[in-house]
Parts: structure tokens; C-alpha cells; sequence
């Protein structure tokens, strides 16, 4: 119980230093970033002017306590402003419709990456020799690849060129309204497709790449070697003895890689058009949408800290040296 | 620590052979493949820009040169506007490589500045600099090196480098001290110190040394992720649009819909380039690893050892008589082109025929 | 009069002790070699090697670190790792269970795997190692019962509750991880599960090793108990001779991966018939003789790789000759003993002239060269 209450004790300072980098970083703009936006955008209600004041630091509203002590209030109650480039939807708003999508597609997509991709580095670091074993150059060199190349690829093999079985881009088809219905459904189904097939197959090659070392290393261990020579069934030894244990630096590996996870499904979706928060991260920086922009760094840095907690939470689950560690 | 199982081999026996083979034929083949990978990229780097064809910025007026199919002309096919694909990527392999190495030099310095730092002075400072780089590493990477240039006006080269930078040497810092506070413990340091040797000398001279291969591994990682950062955020077109970096020519390509045009030539070759460049580094680092960690050498050696693959796992084979290499005839054949195969076999027969057999 | 472990003292006036054993081997080895196929070629960890286990007998198997011991105990369940390679030899096993006795170096996969451990089980040496860290104490036990034996669920619980009865373990570690137990409970767990399927051999790789010497003594003595009621065969390997020559029937002295000498314990303790056991015998102090000079053996052990021809033990042997270069290493009997079972592999057996007379036996005659077979054995000082 201890380790995770550490853990979350330390996601929270993280969160705290997300939290004071988004506030400052806006005032470390050089120039008055206000007017480029007025001129840019010259037709927001006043209310929204002195909103961006106070978020960019200009004008002089008050203490740099009382605004860190607004801005943090602001937080808590997801008031986030309203958008800039979106006017006049709030950013809450917009969150909320693009949110969906990325956690259906990215999230769907990188765990089964994740436990594929195990399953095959069980398989290939305990027949190490095997068939499995000639792949490695090629899945080195597509763990290599930017994520985003290969779904240009794809997509110019499989939707623009050669094959027109996918849809090019966004995520369902133009004109139709989001709704329940299976039109809308199946759409949206055959939208995300490829690029979760892109996930897939980048991010499948590292962690089997990875598990496979895990056990090659788990696999010297005496443990294991007890296992065969206690005459259990292979598949018990394989999953049991060497696997179980190999799992847990795996897993680990899957923490510290979150934030690479996301940092991928980001690029991804600017190249499908799909409708998820990274297309908005990038619209809202080319269309200098501060509000916006702060408010997705955020929701993206509080997603990765939840999912490592997650994770931690299933070491925790696997592994009893952790559970005692206190006690030991 | 399994000290207690492993069968001790009798290493003595070994020597002679590690002398014949030179240090480069010793690394394992994953190693040496990227190596020369990376060689041809950094010759491609310096060289390049000085044998490309055309100037890549250079936009040809004439209309019939748009988005031309690769030609005896233009070896990559022309983009847009007229100018020459293979140029562009010269310069971009070279600005990206740049780039790369840059960043890499500097967060690498900055990880074993911090890692040996935290481990050797321990207590309050090394949880306080743990804790920043924790944090450092858990804040996604992408996400806020996009708003970090989302903020700052349209910045150059410079700027973005330093940004990479920032952000790319907390992983390498938690692993050197790890490294580190294990050295530290040892007895060569504990003499260093009983001998008076000052802090910066034991850490520069004794320490450091120990932990070269880790630093390249390490350095190699950091030059890995710097490239895919790099052409990630010009492929979105956050950094200078107008200098060619790969991920500038992708975004120049997708912005003027290559893809839907089906100009190939435009997008192949620069993607290509990163993933082989990417590759190389991971081949080279792969290598590093297999030195440092022995069960994985082994583990790749051995499956080849005896002609056959030998699976780890399975029960110890029985051969009745000592069989000759069952190898493949293509291996055969190639394996007879090998300066090192030569000597190892020649060796082997001469073992073999010497009348010091009593033993039997 | 009894050893601290509790077994008679080896004395004149008890025959019992090292008494050779009538009947068939339980575990036969015969001319087994093993090499390590490595890229400079063949490194000859195990070189034809023959050695008996008999139905509750303790051999001790004695040699440095590299001789070669844990490697033929290994070899013979073929648990060794790639690159190891057996190339010579059987491995004869005659179990009560098994109607025929069987080779198992020629056993299927599948029918290795049931022989493992169901009949040849193995004590390793360090239990923090060689316990899964991920599983409890109860599922480590269960899991080889139920994969041996068809039991049910809780029957196989009750049994591993017994197993802990066994070494003296409270039943409430079964919920314990390997990580919750001292070094002694670690290596009791070890040893209940080594015995959890009633194995007719165990092998215990130097079982005590990591131990203090109070928890080794009673770990040593509670194997004692155990194999006097369930009736296994033991083969130690140990580094320390002077624990076999309390604990073992027989003791086998490897260098090299050779046997050097092969007697009773008390053969050995008394009338040691190779200079490389005399020099181990030497190494140690007794408890209850005079205070002499402890020897050590200078020298490292051979190149393995490409050995030297003759004995691999000349370097070090302060007895030997040229001559020694030129003999085939067989272990032959020691023609001075009265056991017709004490072999040794040197043909130049001589008397110990530093050995106190306290452990000589009365009214024997010095040992003189043995092996007969030996073409130049005329031409050889005595």
C-alpha cells in the first residue's frame, strides 16, 4: 500500500508542475501577444480581450499570486475560457467532442498493440532461434519508422492509390451526423481502420521487440531452470515461471513509453484528419488559440499521469515483492 | 546473482581466439550493420549538399517540371514547384543529422552531468534531481515541445534544438545513476577516495570510465529520439518551413497533396531516409546492448553455434560422436569469404590432428 | 561415539559405515562426457565419467569450482543449457516405480519430463534464486504435485501442508512468498519440494553452501532424518570434503572433469589413493587431531579447451613425473585396499608420510602402485 501511495504522491507533484508550467509559459511570450490576436480575430466580445489579459499576464490584472490562485481555481471547475479560433464555443465543449474519438481509437489501439506485441516477445524469447527470430531486423526497422510515415504509406497503398478500400480521411464519412445509429456507427468503424492499424503495427514491433529481451534475460534465471527440471508442462513454465516475471520491467517499459504512446496518436491523427484532441492541438497552434492550447496540454498531461497510475496499479497486482516492500 | 546455477565454463580456454578476432569482428552482426548504415548517412550528411544536382530551394519556373516522376534529370522526380526532390533530401539528411547529433551531444552531457551527480553526492540531492527528472519524463514529450512552439514565434534551428534538448536527458540521467551508484560502491572508488583523490577527479577518472558503453547506448537513444521529435514537429509544421529538414519536406509535400496526387517520389524518400537512419541507430544500439548484457549475446550467438539452431530450452541434445557443422550450403559458401571463419577452422583441424590426444 | 550431524563416527570398530552396497544402482552413469560447444571449439567440461547411486546411499561428489561436478549432475537429467552438448555416455536409471530401467539420454522430451523430478529431483543452492519470486510458497509446491501426480485441488494443498510438516515449518507459510522466508525456511521449502513427489534420487547441488554453519548443520541433519524414512538416494555436490567425509556413503573426488578417486568414506578419509585427495585432506583442520600446517593446493585447474596429455592434475601434483604425461587417465583399483570398490586414476600411489598415525588404520600396509594394466608400470619408482 505504501509504494502506491508514493506513486501517487509523486503524480501529483507532476501534476502540480504541469499545472505552474501551463500558467507560466504563456507570460514568457515575447511581445504583447493580445494584439496579435485582436488583430487576428477582431471580432470577440470584450469579456474574451480581458479573459486572454489575464491568461497572457498582460495589462497588469492583479498579484502573480491572485492569478495563479484564479487560474488554478479555473482548473478545478474545467473552466477552461472560451476558444479563440472556435468562437464562441467554450473549450470545454470542444474537449468533450474530441476526447471520445482519441481514447476509442488511441486507447483501443495501443493496448492491443501492447498485449500483442507481448504475447509474440513470450513466444520469440523463449524459442529463441526460431522462425520468429529472422523478423527482428524488419520489426526493428519498422519500430524505427515515424508513425506517420507508414500511414502515408498505407494510405497511399491502400486508400489513394493502389487499393481504394479505405476512406482517406476524418472520422466518418463527410456529411453525416454523429448519432447512434448503425450508419453513423459503421462509419465511423471503417474511418478508424487504418490509422489504427498504424498504431498497431509501429508500436507492436517495440514491445515485442522488448519482451523478447525481457525473457531472453528472465529465462537465465534459475527460477525458470527449476521450473523444467521439476518436470511442469512448458506451457507452465513459459507463462508462470519465466513470462509472469518478465512481465513486470515490460510493464515498466509501458509506463515510461505513455508518454510516446500519445505523443504518436498525436501525429496520427493530423495525418487521417481524424477528429480527435490532436487535430485540435494542432489547430489551436496554428491559429495561436492560446486557451485552447493550454487546456489540451493539460487534459493530455492529466491522461498520461492517470494511465501511469493505472499501470501502476497492475504492477502492483502482479508483483507481491512490491506489495511488501515496506515490510521486508 | 545466479552465481549459484550457472555452470561455470571454463573461460581460461577462450583467450586465444578473442586475440585473433579483432575488437570490430567481435560485435555482434545487428551492430556492425547499423554501423555502416549510419557511416553511409553521415557520408550522405557531409558530402551531400556539395554534390546535389540543384540548389533544393530553387523553384523552376518552368510549368512542365511540376511534380515530375523521377528522370534521368531529376533522379527523385521534382516537387511542386519544380525543385529537385534529390537535392532536398541531401540537404535535409544533413540538416536532420545535424540536428540529431547536436541534441544527443547536449542531453547526453547533461545526463551524466545530473546522473553522476545525483548518485555520487546522494541523500537530499540526488531525491531532489530524481524527482525533477521524474517529472521531466512522465509530462509527455510531444505535446509540450507543440506548445512550447506554439508560443514562441517561428523559431530556427537554434531554439529548437535547445528545446529537444531540455526534454531528452532525464531518461538518460535515471539510467547512468543507477549506474553509477553501483560503481560508487565498489572498491576502486573506496580506495580513490582513501588515497585523498578529490571528488571531480575520482568522478572524471575512475567513475566515468566505467561507464562508456552506457553513455553511447545512451547518447544513441537520445540522437534516436531527437530525430523522430525533430521530423515529427516539421511534419507538422511547427519548426522553420523554410530550411530542409526531412520532416519539412514531408510537410511541404503533404500540404501540397502529394499523396492525393500520387507523387510518390516526394514523400517516399524523405520518410525512407528517417527510418533508415532510425534503423541504423537501433541496429548500433541493439549491438551496444548485446556487449553489456551477456545472456543476450549468448542467446544470439549461441542459436547459431553447431550449424543448427539450438533452442535454449529444450533438454541438453545428446550427439554421439563429435559432428561436423551441419551448416547450409549457401552459409557454407558465404562463411567461406570470411577472413575470420578461416582461421577459427584452420585452428579447429589442427586441434584436432595433434597427437596431445591422450585422453582416450 | 557419533559425528555432530549424529552418524557413527568412521572407526575402526564400525564396518557399517561405507559398507558397499549390494544390488542393482538406482542411477547408473556410465562413460558420460559433456562439452561446451563454443566458437573456439570444444571446451571438455565432463570427460567420460562413471559413477553408481544406490538405493539409499549418499554420494558425495567433491571438486573445485570448474571440475565439472555441477555439470555432470545436470548433464545427466539433461538440464544444461546450450551450448551444452552430451556427446558420450548413458544414463542409466532403475527406478522402483519404472519396469524397465531406462537410458535416460535417450528418453522423448514428453517421457523426460515425467521423469523429472517424479523420480530424479534436485535440491539447488541458492532458494532465493531458484523459487519463483511471483508464486507463493503453496502454489510452488502444488503445482510439481499436481503435475506429477493425479490428485485433486485439495489434496494437493494437504499434501504441500504436510510437505512443511516434513521440515519443520509452520503450515501457515504456505501463503508466504519466497521473499517473506529467512535463508533457512527458503532452503527447507527447497527441500520439501524436491521430496514433494517421492523421488527415488536427489540431487542436491550444494545445498548448505550459502547457509551460516548453525542453520547448515540443521538442515543437514533433518536431510539425514529424511532420507533414513522415505528411503531416496542422495548425490552431494560440494565443494567441502570434509562435510562428505562426515555425511556421504561413498565419495567420487572430481578434477577436471575427470574422477580422480572414487571410495567409501572412510577409504578416503584413511587411505586416500590420489595425491589430489590427499591434498584436499590436508586443506582442512580436525577437530580432535594435533595442530598442524594448512596446505593449500597452489596452481590453477587446466585449459579444458585443449588439454594437456596425461594427468590433468600434474601442474599441481607434488608426486608426479614425466612418466605422468604419458598415462591414460582410468580409474582402476586401489590394489591395498580391502574394497574391492576404491578406484583411483593414479597409477602412483603412494604412502603419506605426513599423514598422523591417528588416522591410519592399524596394521595396514602402505599403498603401493596399483592398475596393472599399465604397459610401463616397471619402469616407475614406487
Amino acid at each position: 500500500m505504501p509504494f502506491i501511495l508514493r506513486r501517487l504522491a509523486f503524480y501529483i507533484v507532476a501534476a502540480w508542475a504541469a499545472l505552474t508550467a501551463n500558467f507560466f509559459l504563456p507570460r514568457l511570450m515575447p511581445g504583447n501577444a493580445v494584439e496579435a490576436i485582436m488583430s487576428k480575430f477582431p471580432n470577440l466580445t470584450p469579456a474574451t480581450y480581458h479573459a486572454l489579459e489575464a491568461m497572457l499576464g498582460v495589462g497588469h490584472p492583479g498579484s502573480l499570486w491572485s492569478q495563479y490562485g484564479s487560474y488554478l481555481n479555473d482548473v478545478v471547475h474545467f473552466n477552461f475560457g472560451i476558444s479563440v479560433s472556435d468562437y464562441p464555443a467554450p473549450v470545454s465543449t470542444l474537449l468533450a467532442q474530441t476526447i471520445p474519438w482519441t481514447l476509442a481509437l488511441v486507447g483501443s489501439a495501443t493496448v492491443i498493440a501492447f498485449f500483442v506485441g507481448t504475447l509474440f516477445g513470450i513466444f520469440a524469447g523463449w524459442r529463441n532461434g526460431g522462425w520468429l527470430d529472422r523478423l527482428l531486423p524488419g520489426l526493428m526497422f519498422v519500430q524505427a519508422m515515424p508513425y506517420f510515415f507508414l500511414a502515408l504509406v498505407l494510405l497511399w497503398l491502400l486508400a489513394v492509390h493502389v487499393l481504394h478500400i479505405f476512406p482517406i480521411a476524418q472520422g466518418y464519412a463527410g456529411g453525416l451526423v454523429p448519432g447512434w445509429d448503425w450508419t453513423f456507427i459503421s462509419s465511423a468503424i471503417g474511418h478508424s481502420i487504418l490509422p489504427a492499424f498504424t498504431i498497431v503495427i509501429t508500436s507492436l514491433a517495440g514491445w515485442m521487440l522488448q519482451m523478447r529481451n525481457v525473457m531472453i534475460t528472465t529465462i537465465g534465471e534459475d527460477y525458470v531452470l527449476a521450473g523444467q527440471a521439476k518436470g511442469l508442462p512448458s506451457r507452465r513454465v513459459i507463462f508462470n515461471y519465466a513470462a509472469r516475471n518478465a512481465f513486470l520491467p515490460q510493464l515498466q517499459g509501458f509506463g515510461l513509453a505513455l508518454g510516446f504512446v500519445v505523443s504518436g496518436a498525436i501525429v496520427m491523427e493530423i495525418v487521417f484528419s481524424y477528429p480527435g484532441i490532436g487535430l485540435l492541438l494542432l489547430g489551436a497552434v496554428q491559429s495561436n488559440d492560446y486557451p485552447l492550447m493550454q487546456a489540451i496540454f493539460l487534459v493530455i498531461t492529466f491522461a498520461v499521469l492517470i494511465a501511469n497510475l493505472i499501470v501502476d496499479l497492475v504492477i502492483v497486482a502482479f508483483d507481491p515483492r512490491v506489495r511488501t516492500r515496506e515490510a521486508a | 546473482m545466479t552465481a549459484a546455477l550457472t555452470i561455470p565454463t571454463d573461460t581460461s580456454g577462450l583467450a586465444a581466439p578473442a586475440h585473433q578476432l579483432g575488437r570490430w569482428r567481435r560485435l555482434p552482426p545487428k551492430a556492425k550493420a547499423g554501423a555502416i548504415l549510419l557511416a553511409l548517412f553521415v557520408l550522405a550528411a557531409i558530402i551531400g549538399p556539395m554534390v546535389a544536382p540543384y540548389d533544393p530551394s530553387f523553384q523552376s519556373p518552368n510549368p512542365a517540371l511540376s511534380m515530375n516522376a523521377p528522370s534521368a534529370a531529376h533522379l527523385l522526380g521534382t516537387t511542386q514547384s519544380g525543385q529537385d526532390v534529390l537535392s532536398q533530401l541531401l540537404s535535409g539528411i544533413r540538416l536532420t543529422l545535424e540536428l540529431g547529433v547536436l541534441v544527443g551531444l547536449i542531453a547526453t552531457a547533461l545526463s551524466v552531468l545530473v546522473g553522476v551527480t545525483a548518485a555520487y553526492l546522494g541523500g537530499l540531492w540526488d531525491e531532489l534531481l530524481m524527482l525533477v527528472s521524474n517529472v521531466f519524463l512522465v509530462i509527455p514529450a510531444l505535446p509540450l515541445l507543440i506548445i512550447l512552439l506554439g508560443y514562441l514565434p517561428r523559431t530556427g534551428q537554434t531554439a529548437t534544438i535547445l528545446v529537444l534538448a531540455a526534454l531528452g536527458w532525464p531518461w538518460g540521467a535515471r539510467v547512468i545513476r543507477a549506474q553509477t551508484l553501483s560503481i560508487r560502491n565498489r572498491d576502486f572508488v573506496a580506495a580513490a577516495r582513501e588515497t585523498g583523490e578529490s571528488g571531480w577527479r575520482i568522478i572524471a577518472f575512475e567513475i566515468v570510465p566505467n561507464e562508456v558503453s552506457l553513455i553511447a547506448a545512451n547518447f544513441v537513444n537520445t540522437v534516436l529520439y531527437a530525430i523522430g521529435a525533430s521530423v515529427a514537429l516539421a511534419f507538422i509544421g511547427l519548426t522553420n518551413t523554410s530550411t530542409w529538414s526531412l520532416g519539412t519536406i514531408m510537410y511541404w509535400a503533404e500540404s501540397q497533396e502529394a499523396l492525393q496526387l500520387g507523387a510518390w517520389w516526394w514523400f517516399v524518400p524523405p520518410g525512407l531516409a528517417v527510418a533508415l537512419m532510425g534503423t541504423s541507430l537501433v541496429l548500433l544500439n541493439s549491438g551496444i546492448d548485446e556487449l553489456g548484457n551477456p545472456r543476450l549475446r549468448d542467446a544470439n550467438q549461441r542459436a547459431k553455434v553447431d550449424g543448427r539452431r539450438l533452442q535454449p530450452t529444450a533438454p541438453t541434445p545428446v550427439q554421439h560422436a563429435a559432428l561436423p557443422q551441419r551448416t547450409s550450403p549457401l552459409t557454407a559458401f558465404l562463411r567461406s569469404f570470411s577472413r575470420s571463419a578461416y582461421i577459427e577452422d584452420r585452428a579447429r583441424r589442427v586441434r584436432s590432428t595433434q597427437p596431445s590426444e591422450g585422453q582416450r | 561415539m557419533t559425528t555432530d550431524l549424529g552418524r557413527p563416527v568412521p572407526g575402526l570398530a564400525d564396518p557399517g559405515r561405507g559398507r558397499r552396497l549390494s544390488g542393482e544402482p538406482v542411477l547408473s552413469i556410465r562413460d558420460l562426457s559433456i562439452v561446451y560447444r563454443t566458437l573456439a571449439g570444444d571446451v571438455r567440461a565432463v570427460d567420460d565419467v562413471s559413477l553408481d547411486l544406490h538405493p539409499g546411499e549418499i554420494v558425495g561428489l567433491v571438486g573445485e569450482s570448474g571440475s565439472g561436478k555441477s555439470t555432470l549432475a545436470y548433464g545427466a537429467t539433461r538440464l544444461l543449457r546450450a551450448p551444452a552438448v552430451i556427446t558420450n555416455g548413458s544414463v542409466r536409471y532403475a527406478g522402483r516405480r519404472l519396469t524397465t530401467p531406462t537410458d535416460v539420454l535417450q528418453l522423448t522430451t514428453d517421457q523426460l519430463t515425467k521423469l523429472r523430478w517424479r523420480e530424479i529431483a534436485i535440491v539447488f543452492q541458492s532458494a532465493m534464486n531458484a523459487l519463483n519470486p511471483v508464486l507463493s510458497v503453496h502454489d510452488q509446491l502444488t503445482d510439481v504435485i499436481r503435475a506429477h501426480l493425479e490428485v485433486s485441488r485439495r489434496d494437493a494443498t494437504s499434501k504441500a501442508a504436510g510437505l512443511l510438516d516434513l521440515v519443520g515449518i509452520p503450515r501457515t507459510r504456505l501463503r508466504s512468498y519466497p521473499h517473506e522466508l529467512s535463508g533457512g525456511m527458503r532452503q527447507r521449502v527447497m527441500i520439501a519440494m524436491a521430496l514433494a513427489t517421492d523421488p527415488e534420487v536427489v540431487i542436491m547441488d550444494e545445498p548448505t553452501t550459502a547457509l551460516d554453519v548453525v542453520v547448515q548443520r540443521e538442515i543437514l541433519g533433518q536431510i539425514l532424518d529424511l532420507k533414513d524414512s522415505l528411503g531416496f538416494a542422495i548425490l552431494f555436490i560440494t565443494h567441502d570434503l570434509s562435510l562428505l567425509l562426515e555425511l556421504a556413503d561413498r565419495i567420487a573426488v572430481m578434477y577436471a572433469g575427470q574422477l580422480m578417486e572414487v571410495g567409501t568414506a572412510v577409504e578416503i578419509h584413511h587411505e586416500p589413493a590420489h595425491p589430489y585427495t590427499k591434498r584436499l585432506l590436508r586443506s582442512f583442520p580436525s577437530l580432535r587431531g594435533p595442530r598442524r600446517e594448512l596446505t593449500g593446493i597452489p596452481g590453477t585447474p587446466p585449459d579444458l579447451l585443449d588439454p594437456p596429455p596425461g594427468c590433468p592434475f600434474l601442474p599441481r601434483c607434488t608426486e608426479g613425473t614425466d612418466a605422468c604425461t604419458k598415462i591414460e587417465v582410468r580409474l582402476a583399483r586401489v590394489r591395498t585396499s580391502a574394497d574391492p570398490d576404491h578406484l583411483t586414476a593414479c597409477p602412483f600411489v603412494l604412502p603419506d608420510p605426513e599423514l598422523p598415525d591417528s588416522l591410519r588404520m592399524s596394521g595396514a600396509e602402505p599403498a603401493v602402485i596399483a592398475a596393472a594394466s599399465q604397459p610401463n608400470a616397471e619402469e616407475l619408482k614406487p
